[in-house]
């Protein structure tokens, strides 16, 4: 790495991420899994469960948190960048690490959009929490709802996909080739002096 | 002499029409027909709803009503109950399984002439991809020359169905297993 490029693209740190974007990171995974559970379990409820209603309104509130979490969090990529690759890591082990982070950040954004086409498509708005409420458009195109619908069913077992393949990536990481991948998103005391980068 | 020509022709003019059966198209060109269902809400309250794309023809003749027939195709997916969520389900193999079977039609069989406007309507309607005989009870609402230089006729009609009888599972309760269809059909005379 030239320390030229080094500056522009690890801001937060040279080799590891900082608190805030590790805290960012498993905060959305836990809310990915919860919503993908939420979301496989509430299709099934039958019309006299006492969840019938409060399961998709919790599920549509949270997916708009989601959906302004990931915002932030990919203008935040954008602007700061993110650490260096390891030094050991193939050509084609970063090539396969950003791919897969690519269609992630693509995933989850077609989802959450789905998501709100479903809901949107008669111009209703989407309640979050009784806080507030994000503004439907209407019907965009012929067949929204049932187009996103299908589409957000699909994305999500697809994101479930990519998000295994993450996930043993960073174990093989850990585990065979011991290195500090996984360590490097995981909260540090002393940020600005880790080293952890063999 | 004259005259009493000139009021043959004039009246049989007027008449004419009225004496052959007379072939209609529905009028959803102009939205002047619809059909409407309602299903009960939990038992406390109506649901209603309509589906937005049909086409029908029908023959009708004032003087032998048992002679008029009527049908009607309606896109499935076109039910509208103003609520998209619900109308995707609504679209679900969970009731009108539109994928699978896009169309309801219903085709008159038989009409049985009651007392002054009504009479019954039979027929075959299919929905789910299902047929059952049903009876429509039904009337004219009224029938005469537009505005525009058409003449048009329209009808009312009330029915009900199971649901179950198309094979579609009742999860709504037992409230709501019947629909009720209301029909209001206006044609143009061709």
């Amino acid at each position: 790495m030239q320390s030229g490029q080094q500056d522009l693209t690890s801001k937060p740190n040279d080799n590891r991420y900082n608190n805030t974007s590790v805290s960012l990171h498993w905060l959305m995974a836990v809310v990915v899994f919860g919503l993908f559970a939420l979301g496989f379990w509430m299709v099934d409820l039958t019309y006299y469960s006492s969840w019938y209603k409060t399961a998709p309104y919790w599920h549509k509130s949270v997916g708009i948190i989601l959906a302004m979490l990931l915002i932030s969090r990919l203008f935040w990529r954008f602007k700061a960048g993110k650490p260096a690759p390891i030094a050991s890591h193939s050509a084609t082990t970063i090539k396969m690490a950003t791919a897969v982070h690519f269609l992630l950040y693509l995933m989850l954004l077609a989802i959450v959009l789905t998501g709100y086409l479903i809901s949107t498509a008669d111009g209703r708005g989407i309640d979050v929490f009784s806080w507030f409420e994000v503004p439907g458009l209407g019907e965009l195109f012929s067949g929204q709802a049932d187009i996103a619908g299908a589409l957000h069913k699909w994305f999500a077992y697809g994101l479930m996909g990519l998000v295994a393949l993450h996930a043993l990536g960073a174990i093989k990481h850990h585990v065979i080739d011991k290195d500090a991948t996984l360590k490097r998103m995981w909260w540090s005391k002393n940020q600005e002096n880790s080293k952890e980068n063999p | 002499m004259k005259k009493l020509i000139l009021a043959t022709v004039l009246s049989s003019l007027f008449v004419l029409p009225a004496v052959q059966a007379a072939d209609y198209v529905i009028d959803t060109q102009g939205a002047h027909a619809f059909v409407q269902f309602k299903v009960s809400h939990l038992g406390y309250s109506w649901l209603h709803g309509r589906f937005n794309t049909f086409s029908g023809t029908f023959s009708y003749d004032d003087k032998n009503l048992a002679e008029s027939k009527i049908s009607i195709e309606i896109d499935t997916k076109s039910v509208d109950s103003n609520h998209a969520e619900r109308d995707k389900h609504l679209r679900s193999p969970d009731f009108l399984n539109v994928d699978k079977h896009g169309k309801a039609t219903f085709v008159s069989t038989k009409v049985v002439p009651k007392e002054g406007a009504n009479f019954d309507l039979v027929g075959n309607f299919t929905l789910n991809g299902v047929t059952k005989e049903i009876t429509i009870a039904a009337a004219k609402t009224g029938e005469g020359k537009d505005p525009w230089g058409g003449y048009r006729a329209g009808f009312e009609g009330k029915t009900n169905i199971k649901l179950s009888d198309y094979g579609i599972k009742n999860i709504l309760g037992p409230a709501s297993e019947t629909v009720h269809l209301d029909l209001v059909v206006e044609g143009i005379r061709q």
